[in-house]
């Protein structure tokens, strides 16, 4: 991975085992100043960990730490020039709101004018100024969380730290307050680095993502790269909703052309762009329910008719489920043309937009 | 509602079936079996154990020559204070004769003292046991559960040689180490377990922000763990206030609490047993856990459920 000049974070091998469980191998990843970055992952992947690791509450296993520069890997959490917003928000209950703001830098010695300045400035970026004066049990959870990022915000850190800060929302809150997150980080500039399992988050937030899995980073790319041309079948499977459609079958040259087979399935890969030179074998065929034309003609490279098994209407658009030779298939259809089960409809496609997968290791070809 | 009467079967009518079907909460009779069985077990329990109570009270203010008559039920004729003040104030236990006064003041003081002090060290024990898991933490909190197991008959005679050894022997100080030492088991896991409860990201958060060891003690953890200090209060109040083991052990006879005193009151086998005298030293004896309790009935409860043992 190549090594960027002046990084705000740089991780170099990290490495951290929990007696013989290693949950993160010689990790690798460096932080451009005032980038947003995305540790995307399902749970257990270890992203959470390294999170920890960079703000100094686990201690590593090997490997350093450096932010804007600096050694950081012994120092304590306060020397780091971080500030961390967490799940669940982590208020202190018994601290009104301004209190709970002011309170690392009421232990770092402060003084006051500065400190109620630095308040002052928070409070009107978050807006929370009618809020100072309650206790956290007193606001609702889009309050509490705004609070909570307040809190990383009056210690004037380089890089921010967050751990699913959205997850205890509901639904709508939480679109709200990702486009506030998106807002604060165009205005401040900071470096954040923020870890969820929400595709949505990852993809609407990250300046890159780094999709994470069994404590490695499996590709660390823009969102557009990782969501079109995602490096394995892991990553292709774990970014979009409705998940990627997976065909099993072979890799096959006719007279000159790639071809990909399952069954009675023939797709032309002339038009797909490979890795490296293919070779025969067995493989995964992947295209996004959104990349496939329903009942559009025939001119489309690959072009197929399928049954329909069943119709999922989502208000915006409807997901439909046929079969396609003998293996599931879903296609992405505005509601409009909703067609009805057991119709015969017919589907096409350009393979340019479709990814190839390696059957045995996944990697993509 | 025609869709419906329509698809009703015929020969129903449609409004009355609604009326008369039964609607809203189902009414529940005040003299049901149900009722009847609780509260009947609830009052035959509630009297079996006020019984002794009541009898305690009511010979504490006879005089003797009515307690003689044997109706031990009966309320007393002539209310007579005097039995208490005796129990107070002039009781012969031993050489001295000033009462339960001397034992209850002893008591006091080594109530006191040791209440603080066990839960002042068994609170910060909990808590690092807790948030900073420092290696071998667990190895150290296994030693300490096992020390609660272990009986004390075990260990009466080594502490005896220990405070001797150390000059102790006998004074209110050395009674106050001991039931300090006692009280750490349980009181330590009292403490981890409650503070093991508390979110771990608050515990974190207060890190990032830069509090240290004792700073997010002192600030972020004592101050949310009010119940838990009411609780380790009430346990340790009641549980050395009743003490009389360690009490007849490690002190003398001047130094007796309350508990030892009482004992010798009581059990005294020279002249008339003064039951009434008794009955009020008793009753005195048992006042301060007795107020304990009634003060701090809701919380004690919640104390044993948050005492525990969880992972």
């Amino acid at each position: 991975m190549t090594r960027l000049e002046n990084a705000s974070v740089s991780i170099q091998d990290l490495s951290l085992n929990f007696g013989a469980i290693s949950v993160l191998e010689t990790l690798n990843i460096d932080v451009a100043e005032g980038e947003f970055i995305v540790l995307l992952g399902p749970s257990g992947c270890g992203k959470s960990t390294l999170l920890n690791c960079i703000a100094g509450l686990l201690d590593v296993s090997d490997g350093r730490i450096f932010i804007k520069g600096k050694n950081v890997t012994w120092e304590e959490p306060k020397n780091r020039g971080i500030g961390m917003v967490f799940q669940s928000y982590a208020l202190y209950p018994q601290m009104t709101v301004e209190k709970n703001l002011s309170f690392g830098l009421r232990v770092a010695g402060i003084a006051k004018d500065e400190i109620a300045k630095r308040i002052a400035r928070a409070a009107e970026i978050l807006q929370i100024e009618p809020l100072l004066q309650r206790k956290p049990s007193a606001l609702s959870g889009g309050q509490r969380q705004r609070v909570a990022i307040g809190r990383a915000l009056v210690r004037d850190v380089d890089v921010f730290l967050f751990d699913e800060p959205l997850s205890n929302l509901d639904a709508k809150l939480r679109a709200e307050l990702r486009v506030e997150i998106k807002l604060l980080h165009s205005k401040l500039q900071n470096t954040m680095i923020y870890v969820t399992h929400d595709q949505i988050e990852a993809m609407t937030l990250a300046d890159r993502i780094a999709v994470m899995k069994g404590g490695v980073i499996q590709q660390l790319d823009a969102p557009q790269t990782i969501y079109n041309r995602p490096v394995n079948r892991f990553v292709a499977g774990f970014l979009g909703s409705p998940a990627m459609n997976f065909l099993d079958g072979r890799l096959e040259k006719n007279d000159g052309n790639w071809h990909f087979v399952a069954e009675d399935v023939r797709i032309p890969l002339a038009t797909y762009a490979f890795e490296k030179e293919p070779v025969p074998g067995a493989a995964v065929f992947g295209i996004r329910p959104e990349h496939v034309a329903f009942n559009s003609g025939s001119g489309w490279p690959f072009t197929a008719t399928a049954n329909v098994v069943v119709v999922e209407p989502m208000g915006s658009d409807t997901l439909v489920w046929l079969k396609l030779g003998n293996q599931n298939f879903t296609v992405r259809v505005t509601s409009e043309r909703t067609p009805n089960n057991a119709d015969t409809v017919s589907i096409g496609f350009d393979p340019m937009r479709a990814s190839l997968f390696d059957a045995a290791t996944g990697a993509r070809l | 509602m025609s869709d419906l009467a329509v698809s009703l079967p015929a020969g129903t009518d449609s409004i009355g079936f609604e009326a008369s079907g039964p609607r809203g909460p189902k009414p529940r009779h005040v003299f049901s079996r149900r009722n009847i069985f609780l509260y009947g077990t609830l009052i035959v329990v509630a009297l079996y154990y006020l019984l002794p109570l009541y009898v305690m009270v009511v010979t504490s203010l006879k005089g003797m020559p009515e307690i003689r008559l044997g109706n031990i039920f009966s309320p007393p004729l002539e209310i007579t204070f005097e039995p208490w003040v005796k129990a107070w104030s002039s009781a012969c236990t031993g050489l001295n004769c000033d009462g339960l006064s001397r034992g209850f003041w002893n008591s006091v003081r080594i109530t006191v003292p040791s209440v603080i002090l066990s839960i002042a060290i068994a609170s910060v024990n909990g808590y690092a046991l807790a948030n900073w898991r420092f290696k071998g933490a667990d190895t150290f909190f296994v030693i300490l559960i096992v020390g609660a197991f272990i009986p004390y008959q075990v260990m009466i005679y080594p502490i005896v040689i220990i405070l001797r050894e150390i000059g102790l022997y006998g004074s209110l100080s050395g009674l106050v180490i001991v039931h300090s030492i006692f009280g750490m088991p349980i009181l330590t896991l009292l403490f981890r377990n409650y503070f093991s409860s508390m979110p771990d990201e608050l515990f974190r958060a207060a890190r990032v922000d830069g509090a240290g060891f004792w700073g997010i003690y002192f600030r972020i953890m004592l101050p949310m763990s009010l119940p838990i200090f009411v609780v380790a209060i009430i346990l340790q109040v009641t549980g050395i206030w009743n003490d009389f083991l360690f009490g007849v052990v490690y002190t003398r006879p001047d130094t007796y609490p309350m508990t030892v005193q009482l004992n010798n009151i009581v059990n005294s086998v020279q002249g008339v047993k003064e039951y009434n005298v008794n009955m009020a030293a008793t009753i005195l004896t048992g006042l301060v856990p007795l107020v304990v309790y009634f003060v701090s009935g809701k919380l004690f409860v919640r104390g044993i459920a948050a005492g525990a043992v969880k992972g």
